[in-house]
């Protein structure tokens, strides 16, 4: 069994880094996250050699990332939600020259400068693109402190499997919130150089290049097809769900993160009552797990979606059940946070015409 | 056993760093722990507060709106909180700067003048502690030996010279509600 120890989300993100043998962190300050910064300054280079520098801006932080990821080094960056918009454009190009690379989005509420309070509303951007352009990254949902850790060593793990940007999707509440994790013991530096990074050209190979940029469209848009076929692969292989006692349910809960959490305890509140409830829980919303929703779509009453935001993966449910079953959704934005109480009465109204 | 508690008042009284007190304590016992603060900008000063929970099992919402224990520390928690305490459940609160006290029938309601003993011990800032012992009393959720040791990791080693100083609150809180 690894270290035991009680952290802050944003903390364990950080010592996850150092921990995963990371080579470099850029960032730039934004509550809810600033701790990770603060964290990786105060331990990391002197335990690892790990690089951290405090970028002038996101915008510069992302770009570090794109050089330093092209050396074929382990290199990450966080932020929240209007630090994350402003690197959209970096992450185009990184994701279009396939540099592996970590991102941390603590969402906070939105739109604009919105507040510091949680949210889930940048689904839409970390899923479906964000930047210009046909790309993906492959983006993880932590629901606890212990994913949180978890998650940096997957997604790195990733990030060099498909030569992808992956990023894990998580909000304020879990960069604040403390729980009890495991931490795995350190992972060395590494000291091999990828095949494809661009260290300097040894009279033993050709020249690698590394470029976002095509003036001439058939290359590009073989580049393209070429990326298409990945994301396929990925969406093939990399589908991760968790399911709470979905066989024999009336009802199925689905939410991703923190807000799976509430419903898990909302859940409990329905089953108190004599309801069979199961819970959907997407762990990567990017591949997004449909399946697991048409398995049960023919099976149940209805799905109830709930998530810190309008209804943004309520798209993606509903893609998964296919009109099979009546899908309803409840919503808090702007930093909000739903209770399981208040969630529970949603379903009520929604599902059993008021109370249960 | 599953506590969920509720400890609230102003920033700097030590609400923050109670829960955090409990939730390495509970791990000490091998418990699952969650600690949520309140993180917006009541930590300049305002109100500040934290969900802490303790439980033998997994620990499913970090979030919740009804609590076993609410610990208040000042006249605004109140308010905010004596109605999110359930039915049967405990409130315990610092009476020394309340003047709307707490009105409640269906819950037990514990007062105790701790800013006054904490003044008498000479140093306000043990404040907490002497709220967290009797908490301790009242729901023996922890062991003592345990919360020492929870305090240790909790207060930065600068400090350490004051452990007794909070060893000594700790009991003070349990004494007054003997008292």
């Amino acid at each position: 069994m690894g270290e035991l120890k009680l952290m802050k989300g944003n903390e364990a993100l950080a010592e996850a880094a150092i921990r995963a043998g990371a080579d470099a962190y850029f960032g730039y300050p934004i509550t809810p996250q600033s701790e990770v910064l603060e964290y990786l300054a105060n331990h990391a280079e002197k335990r690892t050699g790990m690089v951290i520098l405090q970028a002038e801006s996101e915008i510069a932080a992302i770009n570090m990332i794109y050089g330093a990821g092209g050396t074929g080094k382990k290199v990450m960056t966080s932020s929240s939600s209007p630090g994350i918009s402003l690197m959209q454009e970096g992450l185009s190009y990184i994701a279009c020259s396939e540099i592996p690379c970590l991102l941390a989005n603590v969402v906070r509420g939105g739109p604009g400068l919105g507040t510091i309070q949680p949210g889930q509303s940048d689904y839409l951007q970390a899923t479906k693109g964000g930047g210009h352009g046909d790309y993906k990254l492959i983006v993880l949902a932590p629901a606890s402190i212990q994913e949180m850790v978890d998650f940096v060593k997957l997604g790195f793990d990733l990030a060099f499997k498909y030569r992808n940007p992956v990023m894990i999707l998580t909000d304020g509440v879990l960069g604040q919130m403390m729980e009890k994790v495991e931490l795995f013991d350190q992972i060395p530096r590494s000291k091999e150089i990828p095949r494809w990074a661009t260290v300097g050209k040894p009279p033993t190979r050709e020249r690698n290049i590394m470029t976002s940029l095509n003036l001439q469209p058939e290359p590009m848009e073989k580049h393209n097809e070429h990326l298409q076929a990945k994301y396929r692969e990925i969406e093939k292989n990399e589908v991760r769900v968790e399911t709470i006692d979905c066989d024999g349910a009336d009802y199925i809960f689905t939410a991703f993160g923190l807000t799976a959490r509430i419903c898990t305890k909302a859940a409990q509140l329905a089953k108190a009552k004599g309801i069979k409830v199961g819970l959907i829980r997407p762990i990567t919303v990017y591949p997004f797990p449909y399946e697991a929703y048409a398995k049960y779509a023919t099976k149940v009453k209805g799905f109830f979606d709930v998530e810190m935001n309008a209804g943004q993966m309520l798209e993606d449910v509903k893609l998964g059940v296919l009109g099979k079953a009546p899908v309803e959704f409840y919503g808090r934005m702007g930093g909000m946070i739903p209770t399981p109480e208040e969630v529970f009465k949603a379903f009520e109204e929604k599902f059993l015409g008021g109370k249960a | 056993m599953l506590e969920e508690i509720i400890i609230a008042g102003f920033g700097g009284q030590g609400v923050l760093s109670m829960g955090q007190i409990l939730c390495y304590s509970g791990i000490t016992e091998n418990k699952e722990v969650s600690w949520m603060p309140s993180y917006g900008p009541e930590m300049r000063g305002g109100t500040a507060n934290c969900i802490t929970i303790i439980s033998d099992e997994k620990i499913s919402s970090p979030i919740i709106a009804e609590f076993d224990t609410a610990i208040v520390l000042n006249q605004p928690s109140l308010d905010k909180f004596e109605h999110s305490v359930k039915p049967g459940g405990v409130l315990l609160y610092d009476s020394t700067n309340i003047i709307k006290p707490p009105t409640r029938t269906d819950i037990k309601i514990y007062k105790l003048e701790a800013s006054n003993e904490a003044a008498k011990m000479k140093n306000t800032k043990i404040l907490n502690m002497i709220m967290l012992g009797a908490f301790l009393k009242i729901k023996p959720i922890i062991k003592f030996d345990n919360i020492i040791a929870g305090l240790k990791k909790v207060l930065p080693e600068r400090y350490h010279h004051l452990l007794p100083l909070n060893e000594e609150a700790v009991k003070k809180g349990m004494e007054l509600v003997k008292s």
